[in-house]
């Protein structure tokens, strides 16, 4: 399975597993063992493994809320600046800020700005467009996203050892433990 | 391990379950991988291509002539000043908003039967958006000034386009509803463009899937921030969706027409949308799931549960009939009672009873379990109503307009051939671009489906999740 003479030249270990159940409790395991710098790679969403490995939730949703309070306030900036500030045009002596009116399109570009950076932020905060990544190198990952599961231990990881860390791999149920080159 | 519980399954497995027996990661996705991946063209897939592309050219003939000649080609003339353009514009928009009921609201409610429907409802969505924001673009005559018209920007004069205006709403409304669809669309894609690229077997595939899915992984970390984006999007397109056939429904209602000026408009066109988009959706998934054979994936269950929304909505229409009869005579105005009473015994009194017959009397027969599972009632039902729906745009707004308040203005509407190859037009372009989608992209949502199988659940022990067990 597992042999490496030159560590200096590997991102990291990969072990491959069957079921989404053996990947969770492989990452418990390999994060109770004291790795920190470790990955699961699934083909279908584990909203668990994050709790898990990274234990952080991410700040999108704070930010989705803000750019829709740019998103309302660009909506009604906009139509009191052109029909108030702008463009004042008197019809039949109504009143220019007609608030009210103002409401729809307000409202949609606070779903439009809302909506873009929710999409925007996830691509961009998981670093994607991202056409190079180490883990692409092992053949088998050609299948993490359609059956098998797969758990990277980088070589980063303080407590990194090229042979204890194949074997703990192995030790954890892995179907196969593979060399992650650079 | 604790053995996986099939979340729901007491709801679901009951008679016809959301997905068929013995399947497994490997054959999901093969089932739908192998669509875009094959290569070489069905040949009934050539046949449905090539009539939609004959009906594309048809549509580029109508905008030709329509460009060179001005709009006085189409029948639409004083007082019937909004006809076809307007039908066809909320019959498309409304068909659109059934994609965004199964992507996004059902969502929100767990449904699990939506997840195999909603890729392609989605984008049956994006296509009838695209038809709908053609008529008027086109009724403006001179599309390529348009956007001074139309969007927030001066024109030569330094004079703004009226915000007050509901014709500016439905701007703001239908084109965040566009692009709210299309990023919602492409980002579930992303996952299931990965799984294209690690299967594509020539490298033109695979450099072109590879790219479109941008480097996706399926770490837990990209996971984590696609599902928050998810239900982020969900939970916005959910007020947007509502929000658009409400603004569309002010084009009429904040009008003085008789006949248009009623308060139960935004409601009653939500529903009528969704309900002409679930039979949309039924035309497209029946004969699919026949053709490419994926009734393992499209399950009796999902037919079942779209005529039973079918049904649903149906019956709210119908009470909107009967609330627009009863707020006409109760209104005591005179011009609301003569619209009333003219559209049910006018010239164009025909599309109404035919209207009422079947969204009101034929939608009856959806109670029936024996209908609801029978493909090819099902598939004529869903036809006919959408015929149905088209006659309903017909009715509110032809028969309104035709009778004006002052009777020497009074006179028929007519559509002209040009009107029937605008309409036959776009739905050549929602065909064609339909049967591209179902050749080069994969029309199921594998990732979504994956999670259905019982080995997708996982069970974590007490204090290694901070949010509880269970997936």
């Amino acid at each position: 399975m597992h042999v490496s003479k030159d560590p200096t030249g590997l991102y990291g270990l990969m072990a491959e597993f069957d079921s989404a159940q053996s990947i969770v409790d492989a990452s418990i395991k390999a994060v109770a063992a004291g790795y920190t710098k470790l990955e699961a790679y699934t083909p279908i969403p584990i909203e668990e493994l994050n709790d898990i490995i990274h234990k952080k939730r991410t700040v999108l949703p704070r930010l989705v809320l803000f750019m829709a309070f740019c998103g309302m306030m660009t909506g009604f900036t906009l139509q009191y600046w052109a029909s108030v500030i702008e463009y004042p045009l008197n019809i039949g002596g109504r009143p220019l800020a007609t608030w009210p009116a103002f409401v729809i399109p307000s409202y949609e570009l606070t779903i439009l700005f809302a909506a873009l950076t929710a999409a925007i932020g996830m691509i961009a905060m998981n670093g994607l467009p991202q056409p190079y990544h180490p883990v692409f190198n092992v053949e088998r990952f050609s299948l993490a996203s359609s059956d098998k599961f797969f758990l990277v231990i980088e070589a980063a990881d303080t407590h990194f050892a090229t042979d204890q860390t194949g074997s703990f791999l192995q030790g954890l149920g892995a179907k196969g433990v593979y060399d992650v080159a650079y | 391990m604790a053995q996986p519980v099939h979340a729901q399954s007491s709801a679901t497995t009951l008679d016809h379950p959301v997905i068929g027996p013995g399947q497994n990661y490997e054959t999901i996705t093969e089932a739908v991988a192998q669509i875009p991946l094959s290569k070489g063209y069905r040949f009934d897939w050539v046949i449905g291509f090539l009539i939609g592309l004959g009906l594309l050219s048809v549509l580029q003939i109508a905008i030709g002539m329509l460009l060179v000649k001005g709009i006085y080609i189409w029948g639409n003339n004083v007082p019937v000043g909004w006809a076809f353009d307007i039908i066809n514009f909320v019959w498309w928009i409304g068909i659109g908003h059934a994609g965004t009921l199964i992507s996004a609201i059902l969502l929100l409610f767990k449904q699990q039967w939506r997840m195999s429907i909603s890729r392609f409802a989605e984008a049956m969505t994006i296509f009838a958006v695209a038809c709908a924001a053609l008529f008027p673009l086109l009724h403006t005559g001179r599309p390529w000034l348009a956007a001074y018209w139309l969007f927030p920007y001066p024109n030569t004069m330094g004079l703004w386009p009226q915000f007050r205006s509901p014709l500016i709403w439905d701007v703001f409304a239908v084109s965040t509803y566009a692009t709210v669809s299309v990023v919602f669309w492409i980002v579930g894609l992303i996952p299931d463009l990965a799984t294209m690229r690690d299967r594509a077997t020539s490298n033109v595939k695979r450099v072109v899937f590879g790219t479109l899915a941008l480097g996706w992984r399926g770490s837990a970390r990209h996971w984590h921030r696609y599902e928050v984006a998810s239900l982020i999007l969900a939970g916005l397109s959910t007020p947007l969706v509502l929000s658009v056939h409400s603004v569309v429904s002010f084009d009429f209602a904040v009008s003085v027409i008789p006949g248009w000026h009623a308060t139960i408009f935004p409601p009653y066109f939500v529903a009528g949308a969704i309900y002409s988009g679930f039979g949309m959706v039924l035309t497209l998934a029946i004969p699919i799931r026949a053709a490419y054979k994926l009734d393992h994936l499209i399950t009796m269950k999902h037919i079942d549960n779209m005529a039973k929304v079918m049904l649903a909505t149906g019956l709210i229409v119908a009470y909107g009939y009967g609330m627009e009869a009863f707020f006409g005579w109760y209104s005591a105005n005179p011009y609301e009672r003569f619209m009333l009473w003219n559209r049910m015994t006018g010239p164009f009194g025909w599309s109404y009873w035919l209207l009422i017959f079947i969204n009101a009397v034929l939608i009856h027969v959806l109670w029936f379990k024996s209908v609801r599972l029978n493909l090819k009632y099902m598939f004529a039902l869903s036809l006919i109503v959408n015929l149905a729906m088209w006659l309903e745009r017909f009715v509110i707004i032809v028969t309104s307009l035709h009778r004006d308040f002052l009777p020497s203005s009074w006179d028929m509407y007519a559509p002209t051939k040009w009107d029937f190859m605008m309409f036959s037009g776009t739905i050549g372009l929602f065909l064609t671009l339909f049967f591209l989608f179902m050749r080069f992209v994969p029309m199921i949502a594998m990732f979504e489906v994956r999670t259905l199988l019982p080995e997708a659940k996982v069970h974590v022990p007490r204090g290694h999740d901070a949010h509880g067990s269970g997936h």
